[in-house]
C-alpha cells in the first residue's frame, strides 16, 4: 500500500519533470538518452513521450492478498517501464468501487468479479487509467483481476496458487503474475520473471530484476568471472581461476551440479558464450600466441574449434546471434580492441561497429540484443568507459550513457531494458536503463557488483529447487 | 760334584711320591680348558661390545659432523636460495594498455635468465595483471600478453620455453589498492613465482 503510493507518487513527479524537460528531443524508438543525474537520491532529465505509456491503478483487493505479493506486482509493473503507475487520492482507503453487495463479493469464485461488478471506470478514467489491477486472495488461489478502464469491463481473470512466501520459489511465482498482467493488457511479454547474475568479491550472484533474493551461485571458493546464462535459463557457464590457467564450467541452476569445459589444464579460457540452441559453447582462450575465440560442442565436451586466428592480435568477448548465424566478438587486429562480426563457423571476419581510427577508444564487452536488432558494448571516451548500442541494420552507433563510467552492458529479453555496470552515485553498482523511457534504476545498493549477465525469461520449472 | 746327582735324584723321587701321592680327579683338565674358552668367549664379547660401542659412538660422531656440516651448509645454502628467490620475484612493469618490455625492467629480467641457467631445474610461472581501468575481460587477454612478453624476453636469451609457464589475472588481483595512477602503475605487472626447482637455488 505504501510502496504504490510511492511508486504513484514518483511517477508524478517524473512526469511534471519530463514534461518540463521535453522540447526538443526527438521521441522515436531508442532516442531516450541517459541524461539522468543522481545526486542524493534526487532523479531529473527523465525523458519520455507522455501520454503514450497506459495509465494503470492497482486496486485494493478483498479479502486482501498478502502485502508482498501486492508489493511485487506493483514494483513489477512499474519496473516494465510500460505503464505509467497511477496514485489513488487519499490511496487505498477510500472507497472504490460502489457497494457490491458482502453476499456476492463472498462467493466462491465470484471474488474477483464482486469486484468488477460494481467498478466505478468512470472515475477511473477521469484518473487517467487505461487499465486498473484487482489482486484478491481467495482460499489457497490468488485471483488478478485485468479491468479495462475504457471498455468498462474486465479483460482477464488469472487465478493462481502461489507457492507459501517462504517457499524459494515464492517470488519467481507472484514476478509470473505480474508478466500475465503486462501480456493481458498490452500484448507484450513481460521481464518481471526474469533473474540477473553478477561477480561480486571473485564469486557468482543471482538476483530477481527486482533487486531481491540475493543468493549465491558460486559452488567453490575460487575466483569467479564472466557468468553467461544458457538460453533455456536452467543452465549457466562462468569461468574460475584455477593454478595458472581459467577453467570454463557450465553449472546447473536448480541441481547447482556442475561440470568442467574440455580441460586442457593449461590454456587461460574466459567470456563463455552459449549458442542459443544451448548446443555450442563460445569462449575466449588465452595462450602464447594471443587470445583467439574458440567453440565446443557442449553435449560431449568435444571438438574444439578454433574460430579466429590472432597471431599478433587478440579475439575475445564472443556473442552470439539469436538467431545463432554469427557472432559478433572484439578484436585489437586494427590496434585497439574494437566490435568485429564473423559468421558462427568463424567465416567472413568484418568490422562491425565502425569507429574512426587513432579517435575511437577502445570498444569491448559486445552483447548481442534478444530481438537481433542491436548490440550493446562499452567504448572508451576520453577516459572513461561509456555504453554504447550499434544498430545491426544500419551499422550505426549511438552513446547511451554520459554520467560517470558505465560498462559491461547486458540486455534484458524484452531487448529494451539493459543492467550495467556503473559508478554515477558515487561507487560501482549495477543499473537498469530503460532505452524507450530512458528512465534508470539502481538493481542493487551495493557497492562492487560487476559482469551482470540478464537471465531469459525463465521457464515455470527452473525456480523449483528439489 | 757327587752330591748334585744325589740332589737331582732326590728331586725326581720328590716329584714321583707327589705325582702318586696325590689325588687329582681325573676329568680336572677338561673343566679347566671350559672354563677357559667361556671366559675367552665372554672377552670377546665384552671386546666386540666395546668396539661396537665405541664404533657406534664414532659413526655418531660422524653422523653429528655430517650433519652439523650439513646444517652449516644448508644454512649457506638457504641464505643464498632466499636471496635467488627474491631477486625472481623482483616484479617488472607496464605502461597503459601495453604489453612492451620496458628498458627500464631488461636488467631485472637478465637477472632472472641468469638464475636460470644457474639452476638448471628452476621452473617458474609468469603472471600477467592489469589495472582496473581497462575493461574486465580485455584485461585477461592484455595480461596474457604482458606475461607472454617477459616469457620470449628469457627464452630469445636461451631459457628452455618449457620451463615458464605463463597466465594472465587481468586486473582480478591487484596489489595497490588505491584509485590513481600511483596505484594503477604498481598494479600494471608481471609476477614470477617458482612451479618445482626451487629448494636450493644458487646464485647465479
Amino acid at each position: 500500500m505504501t510502496a504504490a503510493r510511492r511508486l504513484g507518487g514518483w511517477a508524478v513527479r517524473n512526469c511534471a519533470a519530463a514534461v518540463s524537460l521535453l522540447t526538443a528531443y526527438p521521441a522515436n524508438r531508442l532516442s531516450a538518452q541517459d541524461t539522468s543525474v543522481v545526486d542524493r537520491g534526487v532523479r531529473v532529465g527523465i525523458i519520455y513521450r507522455p501520454g503514450v505509456r497506459p495509465g494503470v491503478v492497482l486496486l485494493p483487493g478483498r479479502p486482501a492478498v498478502p502485502d508482498s505479493v501486492r508489493a511485487i506486482v506493483a514494483r513489477d509493473l512499474d519496473y516494465s517501464d510500460r505503464f505509467e503507475m497511477i496514485t489513488l487520492p487519499g490511496g487505498d482507503s477510500i472507497r472504490l468501487g460502489a457497494a457490491a453487495s458482502p453476499a456476492r463479493s463472498s462467493e466462491r469464485g465470484r471474488t474477483g468479479g464482486g469486484e468488477a461488478a460494481g467498478l466505478n471506470y468512470p472515475l477511473f478514467q477521469a484518473l487517467g487509467a487505461d487499465f486498473a489491477v484487482a489482486l484478491a486472495q481467495a482460499a489457497d488461489t490468488t485471483v488478478v483481476t485485468l479491468h479495462d478502464v475504457a471498455a468498462g469491463g474486465v479483460r482477464r481473470e488469472v487465478k493462481k496458487r502461489l507457492p507459501p512466501p517462504t517457499s524459494p520459489d515464492f517470488r519467481l511465482a507472484v514476478h509470473r503474475l505480474a508478466d500475465q498482467v503486462l501480456q493481458a493488457s498490452l500484448g507484450a511479454p513481460g521481464v518481471a520473471a526474469t533473474r540477473l547474475l553478477y561477480v561480486m568479491d571473485g564469486k557468482v550472484w543471482r538476483i530477481d530484476q527486482d533487486g531481491a533474493d540475493k543468493k549465491l551461485v558460486s559452488s567453490s571458493d575460487r575466483q569467479a568471472m564472466s557468468p553467461a546464462w544458457a538460453a533455456d535459463g536452467r543452465r549457466f557457464a562462468y569461468m574460475e581461476f584455477w593454478a595458472g590457467h581459467g577453467q570454463l564450467f557450465v553449472q546447473d541452476m536448480a541441481t547447482e551440479k556442475r561440470a568442467a569445459v574440455v580441460t586442457t589444464g593449461a590454456a587461460l579460457d574466459f567470456t563463455p558464450a552459449f549458442s542459443p540452441d544451448g548446443k555450442t559453447l563460445a569462449f575466449s582462450r588465452a595462450i602464447e600466441e594471443g587470445t583467439d575465440v574458440y567453440t565446443v560442442n557442449l553435449k560431449d565436451n568435444c571438438c574444439l574449434q578454433r574460430l579466429t586466428v590472432g597471431r599478433f592480435s587478440d579475439n575475445l568477448s564472443p556473442t552470439y546471434s539469436p538467431d545463432g548465424q554469427r557472432i559478433a566478438f572484439v578484436s585489437t587486429r586494427a590496434g585497439l580492441p574494437q566490435i568485429y562480426v564473423m559468421a558462427a563457423d568463424g567465416t567472413d571476419q568484418q568490422l562491425f561497429a565502425p569507429f574512426d581510427y587513432g579517435v575511437t577508444g577502445s570498444s569491448n564487452a559486445p552483447e548481442w540484443s534478444p530481438d537481433g536488432q542491436s548490440v550493446a558494448f562499452h567504448r572508451d571516451v576520453a577516459g572513461t568507459l561509456q555504453v554504447f548500442v550499434l544498430d545491426v541494420r544500419t551499422r550505426t552507433v549511438r552513446q547511451l550513457t554520459s554520467v560517470g563510467r558505465n560498462e559491461d552492458p547486458t540486455w534484458a529479453p524484452d531487448s529494451r531494458h539493459l543492467c550495467f555496470v556503473s559508478d554515477r552515485s558515487g561507487y560501482r553498482q549495477l543499473w537498469i536503463i530503460d532505452l524507450e523511457t530512458g528512465r534508470i534504476r539502481p538493481l542493487l545498493q551495493q557497492s562492487g557488483a560487476r559482469l551482470p549477465a540478464w537471465s531469459p525469461r525463465l521457464p515455470e520449472t527452473a525456480a523449483s529447487t528439489p | 760334584m757327587r752330591r748334585l746327582p744325589l740332589l737331582v735324584l732326590a728331586g725326581l723321587a720328590a716329584a714321583a711320591l707327589a705325582a702318586c701321592g696325590g689325588n687329582p680327579p681325573p676329568a680336572q683338565p677338561g673343566p679347566q680348558a671350559n672354563a677357559d674358552s667361556i671366559a675367552a668367549a665372554e672377552r670377546a664379547r665384552q671386546d666386540s661390545i666395546a668396539r661396537a660401542e665405541a664404533d657406534a659412538r664414532a659413526r655418531e660422531e660422524a653422523e653429528r659432523v655430517a650433519r652439523q656440516r650439513a646444517a652449516d651448509s644448508l644454512a649457506a645454502m638457504g641464505h643464498t636460495t632466499e636471496a635467488v628467490r627474491t631477486m625472481l620475484a623482483a616484479m617488472i612493469h607496464f605502461d597503459f594498455d601495453k604489453a612492451n618490455i620496458r628498458p627500464v625492467d631488461a636488467g631485472t629480467l637478465d637477472q632472472k635468465v641468469g638464475i636460470l641457467q644457474a639452476n638448471p631445474n628452476l621452473r617458474i610461472r609468469i603472471s600477467g595483471h592489469c589495472d582496473e581501468r581497462g575493461s574486465d575481460e580485455y584485461n585477461l587477454a592484455l595480461g596474457n600478453r604482458r606475461a607472454t612478453a617477459a616469457k620470449q624476453y628469457l627464452v630469445s636469451h636461451g631459457i628452455d620455453a618449457g620451463r615458464i609457464e605463463t597466465v594472465s589475472y587481468g586486473e582480478e588481483r591487484p596489489i595497490a589498492q588505491g584509485h590513481d595512477e600511483t596505484a594503477w602503475a604498481q598494479n600494471r605487472r608481471d609476477e614470477f613465482e617458482i612451479l618445482s626447482g626451487g629448494d636450493a637455488l644458487r646464485q647465479p
